[in-house]
């Protein structure tokens, strides 16, 4: 998980988001336990409550779950909910600015299908 | 969760100067508090009425139910670390630990030794022969050792190296994740607790100029840049704390709330939006 002071997004928001990113690369697996929130406040140097906040998110999402007197779980399905949520915000995350940029930049729609299949070589 | 402090109406002058004036401050349970202010703002004299050193010229001040002064019921309850050394000079640190074991109610003193340890600390040592960072961590053990329901912090971190300042951050957020109570630390290095404290109390000259959730006002806060024209047109009507210019382009930090703020219009004007620290925002509220 990562966390950064100076990142725009509210720190709550980053503590959802990195969960979620280790949900995707199954760091956190489904129906295994993710850390306290006491275990974030003192490993971020974050106050409880603002870890607090970026797990009731998740749990309101249903990704998350409370066993009581346990601790928080990740759902099973969670890993397919979030790579389609972050399918969505694709297109305007990543696709509408791009074709803004380019267009400040004068790039042609032909150039950037050049550079992505470009970059798709490097990639494999 | 109910308050465990109310400042009602406090002022305090000091013959003719008034160090605070009409300061109306609640603080909850369990919460963590930043006390921040300019040098001179008031913060210590604060902090000084609240555990009976000095008497309010005006107002009260109340620890649940009580006024906290001359109470000795109310100021068993409130832990005090303070800047300045109360401590007699010859005892040893463990000295230190073992009367404060005798005089508070419920003093861990095998966690005091266990973080004395964690801090290397050499409790073998006279306090007034410690270098200003170990004065500093004979203090702080001291308050997370007791489990006092309000513990208050007078620039905890004073002297403290940023590897050791973090070590306290992370050992005193274990500490109240163990006794959640409400701790008001007040201290200069802004930017390292907005993390940490949960709201802000904020005292400018003797007032008390706000007290908010950090995350709120980190939201309220914002920067605008670009072209000045551009950035003018969108300051209009707006809280505008801060302006700066290099050539011409400009770049301003508003305080408003967050349902003010207008991306449309500063993306059609061509502006860049960007996040403020606590620490800038505090020196922009406070009048620089």
């Amino acid at each position: 998980m990562k966390v950064s002071f100076d990142n725009e997004k509210s720190i709550y928001i980053q503590i959802a988001e990195a969960i979620k990113d280790d949900i995707l690369k199954d760091i956190f697996e489904e129906e295994t336990q993710i850390p306290s929130t006491t275990q974030m406040s003192v490993s971020y140097r974050i106050n409880p409550a603002t870890a607090a906040k970026g797990v009731n998110m998740l749990v309101d999402e249903g990704i998350i779950y409370k066993k009581r007197g346990i601790g928080m779980f990740v759902a099973s399905g969670a890993k397919e909910d979030i790579r389609n949520s972050r399918k969505n915000e694709f297109f305007d995350k990543y696709i509408a600015a791009m074709i803004e940029e380019a267009q400040k930049l004068g790039i042609s729609r032909e150039d950037i299908i050049d550079m992505i299949k470009g970059g798709e070589k490097k990639h494999g | 969760m109910g308050n465990i402090l109310e400042i009602n109406n406090v002022s305090k002058t000091y013959g003719k100067t008034a160090a605070l004036e009409a300061i109306n401050v609640s603080f909850e349970e369990g919460k963590i508090y930043g006390l921040l202010g300019r040098n001179g703002a008031g913060k210590t004299t604060l902090l000084n009425l609240i555990t009976n050193k000095f008497e309010a010229t005006t107002g009260e001040i109340l620890l649940g139910k009580e006024s906290v002064w001359e109470n000795p019921n109310a100021q068993s309850k409130i832990c005090y670390m303070t800047e300045k050394n109360m401590f007699p000079k010859e005892f040893t640190v463990l000295q230190l630990l073992k009367s404060s074991f005798d005089f508070y109610e419920n003093f861990d003193l095998e966690y005091a030794l266990n973080l004395a340890e964690q801090f290397k600390l050499n409790i073998g040592k006279k306090f007034k022969t410690l270098s200003k960072g170990f004065e500093s961590i004979t203090k702080i053990i001291i308050a997370l050792s007791t489990d006092c329901p309000l513990v208050l912090m007078d620039e905890p971190v004073l002297g403290l190296d940023a590897a050791v300042r973090d070590k306290f951050y992370r050992i005193f957020l274990d500490n109240f994740a163990r006794k959640p109570r409400t701790f008001i630390i007040s201290t200069h290095l802004i930017e390292e607790v907005s993390g940490i404290i949960e709201e802000a109390v904020i005292i400018d000259s003797g007032r008390l100029l706000l007290k908010k959730p950090v995350e709120e006002m980190l939201q309220m806060g914002y920067c605008v840049a670009g072209k000045s024209n551009n950035v003018d047109k969108y300051a209009e009507g707006r809280k505008v704390v801060h302006s700066e210019m290099v050539g011409n382009f400009k770049t301003i930090t508003i305080y408003e709330p967050v349902s003010q703020r207008d991306n449309q219009t500063a993306a059609s004007l061509d502006l860049e939006i960007v996040p403020v620290q606590l620490q800038k925002l505090f020196v922009h509220l406070t009048g620089d």
